[in-house]
């Protein structure tokens, strides 16, 4: 395991098989770590909103940071129409947040690092703000297809662009965040065999470049969890303020 | 730029993972459709819990703790300034009082230095009517004491005349003869004398 670079990657099963069907739902490392986040989440955000003291204590402050924070994204890019929607932005945000850090710690597995989750997320996003655009708009929701100021020759081609760009939304939005993931997570682990196999004389170069990548990564955990959050409220805000 | 070379050596680090593990690997663990219906399962059992937990209990728990302080801090500043309005209005009231007291204070010590005034008035001129009469009286005493000094005066001259003429002479001359030239010169001389 410790030599390849995408065995980090590798799922496995803990505890016995269980099968629903024909599907299989077993408890993996994956589920291991969805829990965790999850967990950690609920944790931290439980301890940051139970007391109410004028002076927040630390765990409050920053929960109530995280809380201005992202409600400040929301209504920056889709407005006060998006306030309903804000809940699901927070957990979204917060859901791939912890998912991308916990993965930097040594030894864990990174849920964002698949494409099943992301694209799973991703599409769900695609769908619900589709529905969520046609039962604001009806059929007028087509019009976001179709960009005004166009010369009319240019629009059938235009539209055909839009609609390829909007349908490839999920597949940008998912593929962005699984192969940030997966890539910082090998670029780490190839530095760190580097590291070994270069040994005491030549290790020194490839380590300083691993303790470099860690702090980008780390960095990257977080860009990517904003740029997720914030994707989908430009897609939300589409789907809410049609003006095209 | 870094982006770039961020980018170009992911690219490369695949080449050289692809060369290296090729043989034991069965290529990228994320492809083996194996544990999908698995990992999608527990994501949407995990994400669906945290998205309910978070929207029902402790995100409008987050919301009205920022709401309460929001409003605390205005009801805070507002009462702020309901205490500066109070403390205005009694600093007025105590500038009225001390105007008032000011102006009591000089009427007070008005009517006293009136008094004072009047009485001294009338202490003076109890004292001058006593200046006044024993004024009079000291005239009084002194034009009795005028009146009655040329006879005095006359006797004084009788007297010595008739004691200078026995000196000189060394005869007895008579009192009255003698008091009947004083009476005569003092009749022609007496004005030059008193100024009468």
């Amino acid at each position: 395991m410790a030599a390849n670079p995408m065995s980090q990657f590798d799922v496995y099963r803990i505890g016995p098989e269980i099968k629903v069907g024909a599907f299989d739902i077993s408890f993996t490392n994956a589920s291991l770590f969805m829990i965790l986040s999850t967990v950690s989440i609920l944790l931290v955000f439980n301890l940051g909103s139970k007391k109410n003291s004028i002076l927040p204590n630390k765990i409050q402050l920053l929960a109530e940071l995280s809380y201005t924070f992202v409600s400040k994204m929301i209504s920056d890019t889709a407005g006060s129409k998006a306030k309903p929607y804000f809940a699901f932005i927070f957990s979204l945000f917060m859901f791939v947040l912890f998912c991308n850090m916990f993965g930097m710690i040594p030894y864990t597995f990174t849920v964002t690092s698949h494409i099943i989750v992301t694209f799973v997320l991703a599409a769900f996003i695609f769908i619900g703000v589709t529905v969520i655009g046609f039962i604001k708009h009806g059929f007028g929701y087509l019009k976001l297809f179709v960009p005004s100021g166009v010369p009319a020759v240019l629009l059938p081609l235009i539209v055909v662009i839009e609609i390829i760009s909007y349908l490839s939304r999920p597949i940008s939005l998912s593929v962005r965040l699984f192969a940030n993931m997966m890539a910082g997570h090998t670029m780490m682990k190839v530095f760190g065999g580097f590291v070994i196999s270069l040994g005491i004389v030549g290790g020194w170069l490839p380590l300083s470049f691993s303790v470099a990548l860690t702090g980008l990564e780390i960095l990257v955990a977080f860009l990517q969890a904003y740029v997720f959050a914030i994707l989908t409220c430009i897609y939300l805000n589409d789907a809410l303020n049609l003006h095209h | 730029m870094i982006k770039k070379i961020y980018f170009q050596s992911i690219f490369f680090s695949f080449f050289f993972i692809k060369a290296t593990f090729a043989a034991e690997s069965g290529g990228m663990p994320q492809l083996n459709p194996e544990f999908w219906v698995s990992q999608i399962f527990w994501l949407v059992l995990t994400f669906g819990i945290l998205y309910l937990v978070l929207s029902k209990l402790i995100l409008p728990k987050i919301s009205n703790n920022l709401e309460s302080r929001k409003s605390q801090i205005l009801e805070n500043i507002e009462a702020a300034e309901k205490q500066r309005d109070d403390s205005d209005a009694k600093l007025q009231e105590y500038d009225e009082i001390i105007s008032k007291s000011k102006l009591e204070a000089n009427s007070i010590f008005n009517q006293a230095r009136e008094k004072a005034i009047k009485d001294i008035g009338a202490k003076r001129e109890v004292l001058d009517n006593q200046i006044d009469n024993e004024i009079a009286e000291a005239e009084k005493e002194i034009n009795s004491l005028r009146k009655s000094a040329p006879d005095k005066i006359n006797k004084i001259a009788i007297e010595t005349s008739s004691q200078l003429l026995q000196k000189l002479i060394g005869a007895e001359v008579n009192n009255s003869s003698i008091s009947a030239i004083v009476d005569d010169l003092c009749k022609r001389n007496g004005d030059k004398y008193y100024g009468n």
